[in-house]
């Protein structure tokens, strides 16, 4: 049972409380988590430490101790993990699904912590935690010593790159407090954590139950020197606070224009800092200028510095706006377009190499496509795998491209210019984080080689403007047979064409892929590429494939000038295709025999706005041909 | 705000201030039709003060929403409309109709009041003006499933919360792409305790309904709690009788509906006084509210997936 005495708050509250106020004003903050293998006591820890920092009310404790006794695991004693799992299925499963964020205060410091979970299939909600954290403190079981959950754990926070690390050995109590235990994990933990680059962390034997070594130091360990744990949270060195010494990185979020007269810039300040006067560098356009003011409601400051929200003024009208850094002038960022970075994967659907995503970096948006990894990372045994994809939780390297330049610093100098998500452009979904290790030369190397004659050039000889009639639709849908017969008819109107059709270049071009859906984007992507520089020699290309992912068609959309992409629906309904079943495949698909088929067992997402539909229910496939023709003119 | 320029280390409330402004202008910037829910409590209070800083000299680019019952305290009404036309901003206030057809009250309606007037009218009012991201001002430590929220919490077309299946938030890069009618609720104090609370609104003068002070009020008992005759003929209308009315010195320490939200006697008159009896008091913030109390220990989570704040 709690001991109702335990509960005091501050002495000063009562004696003084403007003297109270003054000192909490000034107190600094440290953002933190606890992670570490499942039911190795992270949710009791925190729990713990709100109750020991007197931040649980009576009431609380109450509803503490009537639910310890129905559904907790401590018997009749207080189950703190109560106190932290918030939501009816963890309450009910006993396990931490997504983190929890709990707060505290001591007499020198302001305590966020962040519960994450320790099952592996919530592992990106472990990321989000550690995102924000300045210190991880890793719990072990001592009775288990280090595990994998550990390892990835531990892998995971230095990757994110939280540099004060806590090696919390828990449940000190039922190992009789024994120090050949806690050595034998602590010297276990050391060989690891220095094979993945952990340079020092700081162990405790600690009891999360019992409170041994959280506030005090406990009678049980007299082996053990300190700090307590709450005494090494208090006094740690935050290493954001260098952040002010570094160039100043201000990410433009918002331009702020009440009126003619005022023009500002908005955001927060990632490293440095800034006062009237200074030399600033907008990137990318590399224009430069001078700070006029700092203006905030409470009137302009002298300074700021990294951290702070701060509306900037330049003394020059030049460009810029959301998206675009304003830096030191003599020490700016680059700006480039190919990177290598290493990504956690948090989708259930896995990454698609060659797909366009959005990436977003600070507040630059832009779109990107990954190319296959260059290996995985075996969190258990550090090794590099060699993969195709990344599915859920998995951790890589792969090169990204992006659409345009992007500002950035690597990762491991500067978080907030080095770090990205990347957002699934159907779903919306926030898919994966990511971290950039360095940009790639090799944009620089591969220039583009000019030459004389251009695309307009070759089109003006043929008479005609290139253009990509690309069709999409089920399998039976008639693509193929329509496309033969408006090829057939733009050929008697002397225009120059090719048709590309999709089981023809199976066996040539794209005869290594298969029909997963990495390769049927991949499929999509190559045939783009040709059709693209088919219409860069002037001609009228006809394509006829599935294209089932609006997404790849997008892709193939970007990559021509505006108008030149023409995507033709061939709209058929999944029963009549099947109906009609030409090649006998909806047949063998139904049949199990042939696996990933469109519209059986693999999605067909239809175009939004297509510029030509063609129903092949209500027409011909010679009607049909007639009316795109009829759609296309002029041609010249 | 002047040794906010000294190269010292940010303290606290100066981090969890440029976190909050960051939200508000991603939102801004990402969103089509962003909103304020405004409740005129003191978290609200603070929530406005901040957009007004981020903002600066422009006013706050969005209207501000008061999902009204009805049945809020006098002063709420007051200061809300006095807010408005301080900070320059358009307050639009909604009343669910239907609520008001079936005249749905605290007395008679018991959980049904909250669902209809509240989430039910918030629900309603989102819809009607389209708005795609709404501000509210939920603090993680007021609750446990509070506690797991996102800053962006995404909501679907019908405005349900999915707590298992949250988008993954990284570092402060915030996601705020959608499908044409989910929304997305943002908390910009979401890492904000009480006493940040108290404390700022100390700091930057930020003016609050009087009822959190201390102050002789008309009150009455209710199931084993006191509470304020707000609206006394009112009250004697739904109730059917007059309620012993004695006069006592109380304040509030969260408002909302009055027959709704408990009075604590005290005599807390200045903000010094109210904080130090927020730091001392045994019992937390959201005890007197009514509300979670409806489906046991899971009360707030289930509100939220029904659309809720």
């Amino acid at each position: 049972m709690v001991d109702a005495a335990i509960y005091q708050t501050d002495a000063l509250i009562a004696e003084d409380i403007d003297a109270y106020l003054e000192q909490h004003q000034h107190k600094t903050m440290l953002r933190f988590i606890t992670c570490g293998s499942v039911d190795d006591g992270k949710s009791t820890l925190i729990g713990r430490l709100l109750y020991d920092s007197k931040m649980i009310f009576e009431d609380q404790l109450a509803a503490l101790e009537t639910d310890s006794r129905k559904v907790g695991t401590q018997g009749q004693e207080i189950d703190f993990a109560l106190l932290v799992d918030g939501l009816a299925a963890e309450r009910e499963q006993g396990i931490t699904i997504d983190v929890a964020y709990r707060f505290f205060t001591t007499e020198k410091r302001k305590f966020i912590v962040a519960d994450c979970p320790g099952h592996e299939q919530y592992t990106r909600n472990m990321v989000t935690g550690a995102s924000t954290a300045d210190l991880a403190v890793i719990l072990i079981d001592a009775r288990k010593g280090v595990l994998v959950q550990t390892r990835r754990h531990s892998y995971l926070c230095h990757l994110i790159g939280i540099r004060n690390l806590v090696l919390a050995v828990n449940k000190m109590d039922l190992v009789d407090y024994d120090q050949a235990v806690f050595d034998a994990i602590v010297a276990d933990y050391a060989e690891f954590a220095q094979s993945i680059g952990i340079d020092s962390f700081t162990a405790l034997p600690i009891s999360g139950i019992k409170g041994d070594n959280i506030t005090a130091l406990s009678a049980n360990t007299p082996w053990f020197q300190g700090p307590t744990l709450v005494e090494h949270l208090e006094t740690v060195e935050v290493l954001s606070s260098v952040d002010a010494d570094m160039p100043l990185r201000l990410p433009v979020q918002w331009v702020n224009r009440p009126n003619l007269d005022f023009r500002g810039f908005s955001g927060l300040i990632a490293t440095g800092s800034v006062k009237p006067g200074d030399e600033v560098r907008v990137l990318p356009s590399g224009k430069t200028s001078t700070v006029s003011r700092i203006v905030t409601l409470d009137g302009d400051l002298a300074e700021a510095v990294a951290g702070q929200s701060v509306t900037l003024c330049l003394a020059d009208e030049i460009d810029c706006s959301r998206g675009d850094v304003i830096a030191a002038a003599a020490n700016p960022p680059q700006a480039a377009d190919q990177f290598e970075a290493t990504l956690v994967w948090m989708n259930d659907d896995p990454m698609h190499v060659g797909r366009a995503y959005w990436l977003k970096l600070g507040s630059q948006a832009v779109s990107v496509t990954v190319q296959q990894p260059k290996y995985a990372v075996n969190v258990n045994t550090m090794e590099h795998i060699a993969v195709k994809t990344l599915d859920l939780n998995a951790i890589g390297v792969a090169e990204i491209i992006t659409d345009k330049p992007i500002v950035f610093e690597p990762y491991r100098d500067n978080r907030a210019l080095g770090g990205f998500i990347l957002i699934d452009k159907l779903t919306n979904a926030t898919v994966a984080a990511g971290m950039i290790n360095f940009s790639l030369r090799r944009a620089q190397n591969v220039h583009w080689q000019p030459t004389d004659l251009t695309r307009e050039d070759h089109a003006r000889l043929k008479n005609q403007i290139p253009k990509v009639l690309w069709f999409t639709g089920l399998s039976g849908a008639g693509k193929s047979t329509i496309a033969n017969e408006v090829e057939k008819r733009l050929h008697l109107m002397n225009r120059h064409t090719f048709l590309l059709d999709g089981d023809n270049v199976r066996h040539g071009l794209n005869k290594d892929l298969g029909f997963t859906e990495a390769d049927r984007i991949e499929n999509i992507r190559r045939v783009g590429e040709v059709a693209k520089l088919m219409a860069d020699a002037g001609l009228i290309v006809i394509t006829a494939f599935i294209s089932p992912f609006r997404a790849e068609r997008d892709m193939v959309r970007k990559m021509l000038p505006a108008g030149e992409f023409i995507e033709i629906y061939v709209d058929t309904a999944l029963e009549v295709a099947e109906a009609r079943d030409v090649k006998g495949l909806y047949k063998k698909a139904r049949r199990g025999e042939l696996a990933n088929f469109t519209g059986i067992d693999s999605p067909y997402e239809p175009p939004e706005a297509p510029e030509i539909r063609v129903n092949t229910v209500e027409m011909s496939a010679q009607e049909a041909a007639e009316y795109i023709i009829a759609q296309l003119l002029p041609l010249k | 705000m002047s040794d906010m320029t000294s190269k010292a280390r940010l303290t606290h409330l100066q981090r969890l201030e440029a976190e909050a402004i960051h939200i508000m202008r991603e939102v801004v910037a990402e969103a089509e039709r962003p909103v304020m829910l405004y409740s005129v409590g003191k978290d609200s209070a603070v929530m406005l003060h901040l957009a007004r800083k981020a903002f600066y000299p422009s006013p706050p680019p969005f209207p501000l929403l008061h999902v009204d019952t009805t049945w809020k305290f006098q002063a709420m009404y007051e200061l809300r409309d006095r807010m408005a036309r301080d900070s320059g901003m358009e307050l639009l206030v909604y009343q669910n109709p239907e609520a008001a057809e079936n005249g749905i009250n605290p007395f008679d309606h018991g959980p049904l009041h909250t669902d209809m007037w509240k989430t039910e009218g918030l629900k309603q009012a989102l819809d009607k003006y389209g708005f795609d991201a709404a501000f509210g001002g939920a603090r993680r430590d007021e609750e446990k499933s509070r506690a797991k929220e996102r800053i962006f919490s995404f909501r679907s077309a019908s405005h349900g919360w999915d707590p298992k299946n949250q988008r993954p938030e990284l570092w402060n890069i915030y996601n705020a792409r959608k499908h044409k009618g989910e929304s997305i609720r943002v908390f910009p104090i979401s890492n904000w305790t009480e006493l940040d609370i108290w404390q700022y609104i100390q700091v930057n003068d930020v003016p609050i309904v009087p009822l959190y002070f201390a102050a002789p009020r008309p009150t009455y008992e209710w199931e084993g709690q006191l509470f304020m005759a707000d609206d006394i003929a009112r009250l004697e209308r739904v109730l059917g009788y007059r309620p012993e009315i004695v006069e006592r010195p109380v304040r509030f320490r969260t408002l909302g509906c009055f027959p709704l939200t408990g009075a604590v006697e005290s005599t807390a008159s200045t903000l010094s006084e109210v904080i130090q009896e927020t730091l001392l008091t045994t019992t937390s913030e959201r005890q007197g509210r009514m509300i979670d109390k409806d489906a046991g220990g899971a009360g707030m989570e289930v509100k939220k997936q029904q659309g809720y704040f």
